[in-house]
């Protein structure tokens, strides 16, 4: 993304209100809040949190006061410490989230008149499966962005992958021809993407939103030509096979999310290594940081700038395609129009809010799934909270991380420029 | 490109080569040079009246013998915008025809016996696609059999302009979210939040049309006013968390976008909102008073005040940024900050209210579709306008009569569209890649001159000038 037009009256100096700080001060209010409100709301009925992925089993109780009001004190008790030492950042942050949440959770479930009982297990898995297309799609956008070259046509792709995987799943009889065809169909469009971005010069972003408006409008229309009136003939891909791993599918809690997976969550994992390990310890990871950052030195050196930059946005296209499969594959069977709606443009706040940075983009895909599970799970348990505003969470939290209101987040600095050899 | 003739200047025009360069203009700061013809306060008519002449020709002479047709004509000729455009419009069609083939099964089992029947299939493909196009054109301006019908009185006069007044129907919201692209595209902002403006203005209207029963002519105002407001907030949050902190605006936009939709889905369910008759997710009906009044009062013709409205608010803006202290300012922004903020523009201020006004302005369109054609709130009532407002503002190369013009054109296409699916059974869906594909082709002028072999015209050093490198 090009950088602020506002830099130019933006230089405040730090002062004793660091990003830490800040953002203690904010933990503060939330830990009273949830000391004080939660706990005055929260019943005396004990919260009960199962490890295994159904409500029966082994757990634990918290009486539902006592605990919105411990956890309550605990996201205090991290606030009040980055207040004070202003140090300590991620972790604190997150031990203050986490209480805060853990502090709600008592609450919800302590009044809730269906079920006292939240399966972890259960929400883990959930939490993962929600997950795994933004960690592709976010991975998309990392490879892409990191070569200098914006990618919001993530949306594009995912569904594109999709449509492809359905399609040619079904015409070939066979789900792994499905899976590469999907791959392929979503590097048939990063190539659109990488014409119009590289060779014609056209704005990034805005080749972008225009490939996601066709995207949509090319597969619905497919679907509504071909698909829709012979579906056991073109839309009736193979079900994706399961893979447990004896033995340590019976870990409890994460057990059940990660070791009884498939082609996509396992894949997903080994994606986000190799594209670390190869962004980051590799030649081409290297020089891609280098076109991304600073092209005409890059240049300089001889590197070939905008054949690495195809490379890389064909790449990104291959994962995101790939990952888009999940949608018509494993979440549900077949493909329906405008079916990924909104997840593309969840795994570009994942990347952003993961900085721009593998690693980083798999923890926000993790965090945005984890309140997908669990806007599911309290809807489940009949919970008064709307689970609209659950849902806004990951959006509100990647405007809070781009304002530099819990941390700035800085785009590769070439990020949307084409490069023209001068 | 190495002349200095004065040029219509957008944000992020710079000289380019005038093969590779792409005629859309960039919201990115750093692509921006101080341009030599960026007029001085005192400067700013002179300056926009004398861009567009050719550059043998002295201002002032030009602007002596001026006049409306000689203009229309040099546009016509000179301007190779024009040119790329209509040929970018062929050339998507053309795609849409090969697409309308393949999504067809019998047609496209006919292709099999190609070289059998070679006549058979060619014939056959042509009589498919030319019914379709025919369908759709039917669909979109003038339907020739119910002209002769109607001669003959065998029909009414209001079937003839059907076609018209759904494609201005359709048109009503898409110039506004396209306006709501081009202000802040002036400024230097990539605006991609008109869908979030348009729905939170759809809320806003939608609840004083829903909620009150007041005579129409207060309520219609005030609905249309609430749609503005609400946008207008929308989009005026995204402006100062820019201006203050220095956020992306394509991104804050994104984000809005899903909150707005989240939010309307949330909204609609309320009480007082939600109508108590239905177990779907629906609003309670919008108020007789509260429904934008129809141009010509027949239950056939859908076109109402929203396309007036629509006019105008194009005229207003091309006003403000042509001659309005605040369009310069915006401008002068868009120019270059730096530059700006020397100057004394308070650059903070200006982009937040620009992004306010863009906001307003889409929030019309949400309004307008709110109040206009859609019987009560849902989820999906607005459809994509916020994001075929962007392809309908970027096809009218930023400037508001040309938004009007793109908006016209893609009114008329979802028209057609909608008749093409009746009658020749091909996808409506098939109008948004055809859309999409049009300003793609636009946004490359380089691709379509080489797929037409255009040759470089004396205009095209002037085209040129938009292109940024």
């Amino acid at each position: 993304m090009t950088t602020s037009t506002m830099d130019v009256e933006l230089a405040v100096p730090e002062a004793y209100w660091t990003r830490t700080r800040k953002t203690g001060a904010v933990m503060v209010v939330l830990g009273l809040l949830a000391t004080i409100v939660f706990g005055a709301l929260a019943g005396s009925e004990n919260a009960r949190f199962a490890l295994g992925e159904n409500i029966s089993g082994a757990g634990f109780d918290i009486p539902g006061t006592f605990g919105a009001i411990f956890f309550g004190l605990v996201a205090l008790a991290a606030g009040v410490a980055m207040l004070v030492t202003g140090r300590y950042f991620g972790v604190l942050t997150g031990v203050a989230l986490a209480g805060f949440i853990i502090s709600a959770l008592c609450w919800q479930m302590s009044v809730s008149p269906v079920s006292h009982t939240m399966p972890l297990g259960f929400i883990a898995a959930a939490t993962f499966t929600a997950a795994i297309p933004l960690i592709f799609g976010s991975l998309g956008g990392v490879l892409c962005e990191r070569s200098g070259v914006v990618n919001v046509a993530i949306e594009g792709q995912l569904l594109t992958g999709a449509f492809f995987g359905a399609l040619f799943g079904t015409l070939t009889g066979s789900f792994w021809l499905g899976l590469v065809a999907a791959a392929v169909g979503g590097a048939l469009l990063s190539a659109i993407l990488a014409v119009f971005a590289i060779k014609y010069l056209v704005d990034q972003v805005v080749v972008g939103i225009v490939l996601n408006v066709f995207a949509g409008g090319l597969t619905a229309f497919f679907y509504e030509q071909v698909m829709r009136p012979d579906t056991d003939a073109y839309n009736f891909p193979g079900k994706v096979p399961s893979w447990p791993i004896p033995g340590l599918v019976d870990i409890p809690i994460l057990g059940p999310a990660l070791f009884n997976g498939n082609i996509f969550s396992y894949g997903s994992l080994i994606a986000v290594a190799v594209v670390t390990i190869a962004l980051f310890r590799t030649r081409w990871g290297l020089r891609t940081r280098a076109v991304g950052e600073h092209p005409a030195a890059a240049d300089t050196v001889g590197i070939r700038v905008l054949g690495l930059r195809y490379a890389n946005v064909l790449i990104a296209g291959l994962v995101a395609g790939f990952g888009g499969a999940y949608f018509s594959m494993l979440s549900t069977t077949g493909f329906s129009k405008y079916m990924v709606s909104g997840a593309g443009f969840i795994a570009l706040a994942a990347m952003i809010f993961g900085r721009w940075h593998p690693v980083g983009a798999f923890f926000a895909s993790l965090f945005f799934g984890f309140f997908g599970a669990l806007t599911g799970f309290l809807t489940s348990i009949s919970s008064p909270i709307p689970s609209q505003f659950l849902s806004m969470l990951p959006y509100v939290a990647t405007i809070f991380a781009v304002a530099g209101l819990v941390g700035r987040v800085r785009a590769p600095a070439a990020d949307g420029k084409p490069y023209v050899k001068g | 490109m190495t002349s200095h003739e004065p040029m219509e200047v957008e944000p992020g025009a710079t000289a380019a080569s005038p093969e590779k360069g792409p005629a859309l203009p960039t919201p990115g700061v750093d692509q921006y040079h101080v341009d030599p013809s960026l007029p001085a306060a005192g400067g700013v008519e002179h300056h926009d009246q004398a861009d567009r002449q050719p550059k043998h020709r002295a201002p002032e002479e030009a602007k002596a013998k001026r006049s409306f047709a000689r203009t229309f004509r040099e546009e016509l000729w000179a301007n190779n915008n024009f040119t790329v455009t209509l040929l970018a419009i062929v050339l998507a069609l053309i795609c849409g025809a090969v697409l309308m083939v393949v999504g067809n099964a019998e047609v496209r089992d006919q292709w099999q016996y190609l070289l059998y029947q070679p006549g058979k299939t060619i014939g056959d493909t042509w009589a498919f696609v030319s019914t379709a196009y025919t369908d759709m054109f039917k669909g979109a301006i003038v339907n020739p059999d119910t002209v002769n019908r109607w001669y003959w009185n065998m029909t009414t006069w209001q079937q003839v302009f059907y076609p018209i007044s759904e494609t201005l129907t359709n048109a009503a919201p898409l110039i506004f979210t396209g306006l709501a692209v081009a202000v802040p595209f002036r400024a230097g902002l990539f605006n991609i939040g008109g869908q979030g403006q348009a729905i939170m203005g759809a809320i806003g209207g939608g609840t004083v049309g829903l909620a009150l029963s007041l005579p129409a002519v207060i309520q219609v105002p005030l609905g249309v006013l609430a749609g503005a407001l609400l946008g207008g907030l929308w989009g005026y949050l995204v402006g100062i968390l820019k201006a203050r902190t220095g956020a992306h605006e394509v991104i804050l936009t994104i984000m809005l976008n899903n909150i707005a939709f989240l939010f309307l889905g949330w909204f609609i369910l309320q009480k007082g909102i939600k109508d108590p008759a239905r177990s779907d997710a629906i609003s309670k009906p919008i108020q007789e008073s509260g429904r934008l009044p129809q141009l010509i009062p027949d239950p056939l013709l859908r076109a109402n005040l929203a396309i007036v409205l629509a006019v105008l608010a194009a005229a207003g803006v091309a006003w403000l940024l042509k001659r309005g202290r605040f369009g310069f300012e915006l401008r002068a922004v868009g120019h270059n900050p730096h530059a700006a903020a020397t100057a004394g523009i308070k650059v903070g201020t200006t982009v937040a209210l620009t992004m306010a006004l863009a906001g307003a302005l889409a929030g019309l369109g949400g309004t307008s579709v709110a109040l206009g054609t859609a019987p009560a709130l849902t989820v999906d009532m607005l459809g994509q306008i916020g994001f075929n407002g962007i392809l309908v503002a970027l096809l009218g190369r930023v400037r508001p009569w040309g938004v009007v013009g793109a908006g016209l054109l893609f009114g008329a296409l979802q028209a057609g569209g909608n008749a093409m699916q009746t009658f020749s059974g091909v996808s409506v869906e098939l109008v948004g890649v055809i859309q999409a594909l049009i300003v793609l082709f636009v946004a490359a002028p380089a691709l379509v001159k080489a797929i037409y072999r255009l040759r470089r015209s004396p205009a095209a050093a002037a085209q040129a000038g938009l292109a940024k490198g």
